[in-house]
């Protein structure tokens, strides 16, 4: 999670971020060339970084050897999420996960354990900062670096559980081979926060129970959409937190949109957590002549019991946000035990409920 | 095992996932059908050994010379000719040849097909349509695939493909065709009779039509199904393949989840089957065939669901916007989802306004959704449909997600909210942009609150004059030409003489299907003083222009109660 991403000065007259029916063509001619010089730079610059930040990561079971050609990996970076793992690894290893690449950020809960006892994940610890090293991005900018190109690569946090069209009956590699048909080399998908019918914190989820059962309610159309034409990737706030947390600061309100699977080359780097990558093409997962892509959901269970207790430990950890003093208000709030189901609040029935929503769709995928 | 020689021989045409070439093959010869297999020259060698070695116990398999089979070249078409006359040549008894792929799945059993067969047993199966009557080619190359030469691979040297296309277009360069040859097009996969097919191959000017075809674009849609036309006694233009393409031309994929879909084709074989496809391979590759096959076939379902699907992604659904749509200016069809209504100055010159057009147009009906303190949603919610927030920062900070966030969370529903010069005024350009929007406006109404409020003209004027400054932009821009709502725009003197007319139009607009006529009509608020009010705004230096010529309170003659309430005169 990243707040807004500060305005950008080049190319002038470029606005910060476009709303519905302003967004014109990318700039072409001299103007282009000199943006697309820029962000080749910040791509190498990100790249170097993640090299910098290579040392900050010590493998305690490396077993990507394992990995075979084609294989759909996912990678995440992990701290104290021993309660949520066991589903996360459920659900994207029936989707069709081939291999995870995981780091474990000094988790104290038995998540190194958890992670280090599977057989299809590998695994580092880092003791770093999660905030210096880009939110953990450049940890696994470096990963994705060594071991993922050549393959669909999902990157995930472990609060987050992809659905796509059909994705009870065809696996990772359809999805995969569609995108590849229709010449795609990425895929978005929107978080959708859910939350439960009474106050966060309430309730009792185990490690091996569902936790939609739980977190199953969400908000069906309250999102802001707008691209911020410099990457041309969208930039959607909105959902249960922009409504009960950011009324008043709603510039603020976390991003939602994600690019979460990448048919990764070893060149390309995330710039804001999966909110936007380089090189910009990636970004482009809508379609801007009216018609509609295919994407995905990712179901977003951070309220799970215990969600008050983590934020007053992450806002005193203040590792979360590049200006964390200005998310003070955000943390007290949600260290009160909202509520955040209301009379407008929608229970959740699937995908193909979500489609209808238009959180996602099929874009043509039959 | 000797298996009998069939009626029909099966060409097939594969270049990977050979394990289930290899199934589908050993379907066929068990079946009785002969198989000739031809594997692309570029399939790795150790694969074909696989394949050669998976079916080496079967007799009635041959594997014909490899050569390389490039998405468009000519290659497909030669590696079809080599592999039909083998089997033609080595299995005598075969009277019709298949032509499929190592992905094309039989849904019918085989002995369905040998009786089809029998009963049409000259009949050629080949889709072949005149360039003219071609619908569905993609990229505009249709009649130019027959008058341009194609040297250049579409995959691997798109540019050279595109520049050389480009240059003889300029040119004016038009190939001449070969004597006799009326160019036709097809889906690639067909069924042919022996006699059609050794007459194709025997063709006494091959050599020649060859070497045409060698530079025409995407041979294997148009070389069977030109010649066909010169050799065949009878032809059936429609394939026994179920085949469907997306709006680019690329071929869909069937995964297990189509398997009641399949059912209800009236095909023979369907394309492109997943290799992963268990359930599909499982049920249809039985000897006896699938035993749920629908009795009554529904191939319309099919292509409704198709032309649905292709709909969605080319069209999309208008008004949304979201992960997977985001329309570039003038590029987006309509703005918003649905029709709906916008009311100025109604509100402020009847006392049950809101109730009253509810009830009229059986339509939610909003206060000022875009008042400057809170969102007036319907009933006071606070949080409306779809989670929408009644904070006025959230909603100005994207005033335009907000309004077609609301429209999309309401389909099914007309919307209809008041709006003045008194609100966030951001929203106006969209609203004068869309279509699906309906504007009432009665000019001047503004001032009726200020009016109301009993203040001193002198107090109210300064706001009195900002309020009407901003009513005057609302409407220039609903007058400007670019503009694309629908509106109706009275001043506040011409809707007072006769209130009716105006409050009935707006019901045959935006509701034209409504049940019953509204008889009752809401209650004006009684005027007099008001032209006073004016006069004294007047005397203080403000010139209210938009309100028209109001009369002052000695000219309103009308009793007050004729316009209290009035009644619709039928």
């Amino acid at each position: 999670m990243a707040g807004p991403v500060s305005p950008s000065a080049f190319p002038r007259g470029l606005p910060h971020a476009c709303a519905i029916g302003t967004l014109v063509d990318p700039p072409g001619g001299l103007t282009g060339a000199l943006l697309a010089l820029k962000l080749r730079s910040r791509r190498q610059l990100l790249l170097w970084r993640a090299f910098r930040r290579r040392r900050q990561l010590a493998p305690v079971a490396d077993r990507t050897a394992a990995i075979v050609p084609g294989a759909v990996l996912c990678f995440l970076c992990v701290r104290n999420e021993a309660r949520r793992l066991t589903q996360f690894l459920a659900h994207h290893r029936a989707l069709g996960v081939g291999h995870f690449l995981a780091v474990d950020n000094a988790s104290t809960d038995g998540t190194a354990a958890l992670l280090r006892a599977q057989r299809d994940v590998s695994l580092w610890h880092t003791g770093a900062s999660y905030k210096a090293a880009r939110f953990g991005m450049d940890w696994l900018t470096w990963l994705l670096l060594r071991h993922g190109s050549g393959h669909w690569c999902l990157t995930l946090d472990a609060d987050e559980l992809l659905v796509y069209p059909y994705w009870q009956s065809r696996p990772l590699s359809a999805l995969t081979g569609w995108l590849e048909a229709q010449g795609r080399d990425s895929f978005g998908a929107l978080t959708v926060d859910m939350y439960p019918q009474g106050p966060v914190s309430q309730g009792h989820v185990g490690p091996d129970d569902d936790p939609l059962r739980h977190l199953a309610w969400f908000d069906a159309g309250n999102y802001q959409v707008q691209v911020q034409p410099r990457l041309r990737n969208l930039w959607v706030q909105g959902g249960a937190r922009a409504r009960a947390f950011f009324g008043e600061t709603p510039r603020r309100a976390p991003t939602l949109n994600k690019t979460p699977l990448v048919r990764w080359h070893w060149r390309y780097a995330y710039v804001t957590s999966t909110h936007s990558l380089l090189p910009p093409r990636l970004n482009v997962v809508y379609d801007t002549e009216g018609g509609e892509l295919t994407s995905g959901v990712l179901l977003h269970t951070k309220f799970l019991p215990g969600i008050t207790e983590r934020s007053a430990e992450e806002r005193a950890r203040a590792e979360h946000f590049a200006n964390a003093a200005q998310y003070a208000a955000y943390y007290d709030r949600l260290t009160a035990d909202p509520v955040l189901h209301c009379g407008a609040s929608t229970r959740y029935a699937g995908w193909r409920q979500m489609e209808a929503l238009g959180l996602m769709s099929r874009g043509g995928w039959i | 095992m000797t298996a009998p020689t069939g009626k029909l021989g099966v060409v097939m045409l594969c270049h990977a996932d050979l394990d289930r070439a290899a199934q589908l093959a050993r379907h066929w010869v068990m079946q009785g059908c002969p198989v000739v297999i031809h594997v692309d020259a570029r399939t790795a060698e150790a694969d074909f050994a696989g394949l050669a070695t998976a079916l080496h116990d079967l007799p009635d398999i041959r594997f014909s010379r490899r050569s390389p089979c490039e998405w468009g070249s000519f290659g497909i078409v030669q590696a079809t000719l080599d592999a039909s006359a083998r089997l033609l040549a080595d299995f005598p008894r075969v009277s019709h040849v298949l032509l499929a792929c190592g992905s094309c799945l039989p849904i019918r059993p085989v002995a369905a097909l040998h009786a089809h067969l029998a009963r049409h047993p000259d009949t050629d199966f080949i889709e072949s349509v005149t360039t003219a009557d071609v619908g569905w080619t993609v990229g505009g190359l249709n009649e130019e695939r027959f008058t341009l030469r194609f040297p250049f691979s579409w995959k691997r040297q798109r540019r050279l493909f595109d520049g050389y296309v480009a240059l003889q277009r300029a040119l004016r360069i038009r190939r001449r065709q070969p004597d006799g040859l009326v160019p036709h097009l097809g889906s690639q996969w067909w069924c042919l009779t022996r006699r059609s097919l050794q007459a194709i191959i025997s063709h006494p000017d091959r050599p020649r039509i060859d070497r045409y075809f060698k530079r025409v674009w995407i041979p294997d849609e148009s070389y069977f199904q030109s010649l066909v036309r010169q050799v065949s006694s009878r032809i059936e233009s429609r394939s026994l393949t179920l085949a469907k393409f997306d709006y680019q031309g690329r071929p869909y994929t069937f995964y297990d989840d189509h398997l009641h879909l399949l059912r209800q084709t009236d095909a023979f074989f369907a394309r492109k089957i997943w290799p992963q496809a268990d359930l599909l391979y499982r049920t249809f590759l039985t000897p006896d065939g699938d035993r749920a096959l629908a009795l009554e076939p529904n191939p319309g379902k099919i292509n409704r669901l198709f032309a649905k699907a292709v709909e969605r992604r080319v069209k999309g659904r208008p008004g949304l916007y979201m992960q997977s749509r985001f329309p570039i200016r003038a590029r987006g069809g309509t703005l918003s989802a649905a029709p709906y209504g916008v009311f100025t100055g109604f509100a402020e010159l009847f006392h049950d306004f809101q109730p009253w057009l509810a009830r009229a147009l059986d339509a939610r009906v909003h206060g000022h959704l875009f008042a400057f303190d809170r969102v007036e949603f319907a009933g006071g919610e606070s949080v409306f449909k779809g989670g929408l927030s009644d904070s006025p920062t959230l909603r100005d900070y994207n005033p335009k997600s907000f309004l077609t966030n609301l429209i999309w969370n309401t389909r099914g529903e007309t919307q209809c909210f008041q709006f003045g010069p008194a609100d966030a005024q951001d929203i106006c350009s969209f609203i004068a942009g869309d279509p699906n929007a309906t504007v009432f406006v009665i000019s001047g109404a503004f001032a009726v609150p200020l009016w109301q409020s009993g203040r001193s003209a002198s107090d109210v004027r300064p706001e009195a004059a900002r309020l009407q400054k901003v009513e005057s932009d609302f409407l220039r821009a609903l007058n400007a030409p670019e503009t694309k709502a629908r509106t109706r725009i009275w001043s506040l003197t011409d809707f007072i003489e006769n209130p009716a007319e105006p409050l009935e139009q707006l019901v045959d607009l935006l509701n034209p299907r409504a049940a019953h006529r509204t008889t009752d009509l809401p209650q004006l608020l009684p005027l007099n003083g008001f032209g006073t009010f004016l006069q004294d705004l007047r005397n203080q230096g403000m010139a209210p222009v938009l309100m028209g010529d109001f009369p002052s309170d000695a000219e309103l003659a009308q009793p007050e109660q004729t316009f209290a309430r009035p009644k619709i005169v039928r």
